[in-house]
């Protein structure tokens, strides 16, 4: 009988056959992501089309035509403005770029005394490096270095007028330095005013309360440049007669005082989010207010809202750019200020600084964000659904 | 007992007055707000103090003063002889015309991108991500410079203006297009559009209560469609086409007649459409991806098509989690015109800027500032919590 058994079991795998020629390679891939129905196709078209518009123009602009070097205005000019170019040439002038790039970098800081800056920066960079790798230890002390140490001797550098620097006022500051100097000011000092305005809001002392919610706001209702306008003339009425009070501060305390209403909403938001359990957790345990605060709610509730926190600051990075209403030349400022240069001044040299200044912008905001995503993914501990 | 004893003279003892939570809370908020009285007292005195220096006399009245500055751009007549305070009206309704229009078509544009970021076409998909990149990225003020200097400015002079369709010019003097003449019995057409719009809802209510007594649909779109176009034209025809167009000409130095839009306005527009369709486009993409698959899944396995699905069964649970961002966006995008200040385009804050300078009565206009744009804020929060809860999930 087991001779005529003719069950099978197969003992070896047969290879798996490749799959069809119609869903694989590139054909398969253009079929479902460009050319999967008519619709989508006539897009995808109109989409080449779009791109076949702007690309070659964009790219001959910003490089193939560009000047790359120059003194003056003439290496960007055609012959009928007064240049060497051939009528109708258009392209970015990167000579003006390279011209003025210590201007947009230190504005009219004097040329002698930049190592201060520079000293700054690097010092800046030193600090906030490790601070931003989380692997790296001791982060309570870089925290005070970076918050507390540094804005005191950056300021006495930058400044001067003390141990035999010469001083620099800060009309002649400017340029990218202004633009970071006040997102630095603005996001350390915004972080915890947010903080305790964020927790007047929430608290059950109805004075308290009240101030913090009248204070949010009416901020929040106005724009930022009616800010910086009161900040700028209504600052001086304010304090007593015949008291000086520094333009770049005033709009440190415009930028300030609007940045922490809006930093304010965000931490709410988190505050919000966290169970009421954890309140009645740290009470029964006794806790204090303080304590409660401190060691239980704010570190879950500053976690939920990192993104937030991080999109207010690019806000406000983006946002210093405004004190050029109020007569200060930050990076946009600077830029700007450079087009009515006589030595410079052609038809490609706006735009040529427009789309340096965008790139400058671009790439701290996007870093930021790059950042907050990293932070996000490290942070996200599983306590959310 | 003496162990119940001892409890209780531990239970009973007082509290001391300066570890109960009211009595703090009391003692804390009066040292708030003898702070605050204190300090508002101190800067009112510094303030009157100031402003007897510099002999300038508060309140309002400065409002009935001649202005004498002109302004480029206004929607109600006005000339240097008019009053400060119809100056300041001109800069409202500026500011008003500028965010009204851009937040339609910031709208319009942020729903395309927003969709398109969500598009199965990988090309469609990448190019909307690389427009919201760019545009959050950088700010609004850059926007702005990017329209104003970089291009409407290098348009070329009006001689050489760029010609388009159906009369309209572009050049470095703005946009210019031919003006409408109504002429007699033009009413009759507008009286004719609003019936067309009764009419419409009409047949809208009607088609409703029909489906739902038969289940038979109505095609309300194209009857209402044809209602809307077609009753105006029929009024149009009938009342002998009083419409004349007055298309700008090119002279010598300028072009005259026509509608002209100046750049200032055009490159504020532009800017605060571009810039906040960026974050509207963030906001529809999360809303849509925010709306659980299976709804969608649900919808087809009940055999909706795609186009029904997205309109019946997406969209209108997206747009719960949508409007309360989207809101702010729109009061974003008023707040952020007040930027027209850097470019001179005449809004609210410029006009009042001008004033200032010219008055020094700094106090009594960033007080006009505020109440206008807090009363915008209201406004538009108001009519767009109203819209969120007619929009909002309807519950047992």
């Amino acid at each position: 009988m087991q001779e005529h058994d003719l069950s099978f079991v197969r003992v070896e795998m047969i290879n798996a056959e490749a799959p069809p020629r119609s869903a694989q390679g590139l054909g398969h891939w253009l079929h479902t992501n460009m050319f999967a129905s008519v619709t989508d196709s006539v897009l995808t078209i109109v989409g080449i089309a779009i791109l076949v518009l702007v690309l070659p123009p964009l790219v001959d602009w910003l490089f193939l035509s560009a000047q790359w070097t120059g003194t003056d205005r003439s290496f960007c000019a055609t012959t009928v403005q007064g240049g060497v170019r051939p009528d109708g040439w258009s392209g970015a002038c990167w000579a003006f770029v390279a011209d003025k790039f210590q201007q947009f970098i230190y504005g009219r800081y004097p040329a002698a005394e930049r190592w201060r800056v520079d000293l700054v920066a690097v010092m800046f960079i030193a600090l906030l490096t490790p601070l931003l790798i989380p692997s790296v230890p001791r982060k309570a002390l870089n925290a005070l270095l970076l918050f507390i140490v540094f804005p005191v001797v950056a300021f006495v550098l930058l400044l001067g007028g003390w141990f035999g620097l010469t001083h620099v006022e800060t009309p002649l500051w400017g340029g990218l330095m202004v633009t970071l100097i006040l997102s630095f000011v603005g996001i350390s000092v915004s972080l915890p005013c947010g903080v305790i305005l964020a927790l007047g809001r929430r608290s059950r002392l109805p004075v308290i309360k009240a101030v913090c919610v009248a204070f949010i706001e009416l901020v929040r209702g106005v724009p930022l440049v009616t800010v910086l306008f009161m900040a700028s003339v209504m600052l001086p009425l304010f304090l007593p007669p015949g008291t000086y009070f520094d333009k770049l501060l005033r709009a440190i305390v415009g930028v300030a005082i609007f940045a922490s209403a809006y930093m304010a909403e965000v931490i709410r938001g988190g505050l919000q989010a966290i169970p009421k359990g954890q309140f009645e957790g740290a009470d029964s345990l006794g806790l204090t207010y303080a304590q409660k605060m401190r060691l239980i709610i704010l570190p879950q509730a500053v976690k939920l809202v990192i993104p937030g926190i991080v999109s207010e600051f690019i806000g406000l990075f983006k946002d210093t750019t405004l004190v050029y209403v109020i007569g200060m030349f930050d990076l946009l400022g600077s830029v700007q200020q450079n087009f009515s240069d006589a030595s410079w001044a052609t038809a490609q040299t706006p735009m040529t600084g427009l789309v340096f200044a965008g790139f400058i912008y671009f790439v701290f905001c996007a870093g930021m964000s790059r950042y907050s995503m990293f932070m996000e993914r490290r942070l996200d501990t599983g306590h959310k659904r | 007992m003496a162990s119940q004893d001892t409890l209780r003279t531990v239970d009973t003892g007082k509290v001391s007055p300066l570890n109960d939570p009211k009595i703090r809370g009391i003692f804390f908020q009066a040292l708030l707000f003898v702070f605050l009285v204190g300090f508002i007292y101190w800067i009112i005195g510094n303030t009157i103090d100031n402003l007897q220096r510099a002999h300038i006399a508060s309140g309002f009245g400065f409002l009935e003063r001649r202005a004498g500055f002109d302004v480029s751009d206004s929607l109600i007549s006005f000339s240097s002889d008019s009053t400060i305070g119809r100056a300041l009206v001109v800069g409202f309704l500026n500011t008003l015309l500028v965010s009204v229009f851009g937040i339609i078509t910031a709208s319009i544009l942020g729903f395309l991108v927003g969709i398109g970021r969500l598009s199965t076409n990988w090309l469609i998909r990448k190019i909307c991500m690389i427009y919201v990149e760019i545009f959050r990225n950088i700010p609004p003020l850059l926007v702005i410079f990017f329209w104003y200097i970089g291009v409407l400015s290098v348009l070329p002079q009006p001689r050489e203006s760029i010609r388009m369709p159906l009369g309209m010019f572009l050049n470095s003097r703005g946009f210019y297009f031919p003006k409408f003449d109504w002429g007699e019995h033009a009413w009759l057409i507008g009286l004719a559009f609003l019936i067309a719009i009764a009419l419409a809802v009409f047949v809208k209510v009607k088609a409703t209560q029909r489906q739902m007594t038969t289940g038979q649909q109505f095609p309300v779109l194209w009857t209402s469609l044809a209602l809307i176009v077609g009753l105006p034209a029929l009024a149009f025809l009938l009342a002998g086409m009083p419409l004349t167009f007055e298309v700008p000409k090119l002279s010598t130095f300028n072009l005259t007649g026509g509608v002209q839009i100046k750049p200032e306005f055009l490159s504020l527009y532009l800017a605060l459409s571009f810039y906040t369709a960026a974050f509207i486009a963030e906001i529809v993409r999360a809303g849509i991806m925010g709306v659980p698959h299976g709804q969608s899944e649900a919808s087809h396995a009940l055999g909706l098509r795609p186009g029904t699905t997205l309109r019946l069964v997406v969209v209108p649970q997206a747009m719960r989690i949508i409007i309360p961002p989207l809101t702010s966006q729109y009061l974003n995008l008023m707040k952020n015109s007040s930027l027209a200040v850097a470019i001179g385009y005449a809004d609210l804050v410029a006009i009042g800027g001008t004033v200032l300078n010219q008055t020094g009565q700094a106090i009594e206009i960033v007080a006009i500032w505020m109440a206008v744009y807090l009363g915008l804020s209201l406004l538009v929060s108001l009519f767009m919590n109203w819209f969120n809860a007619k929009m909002a999930l309807v519950e047992r």
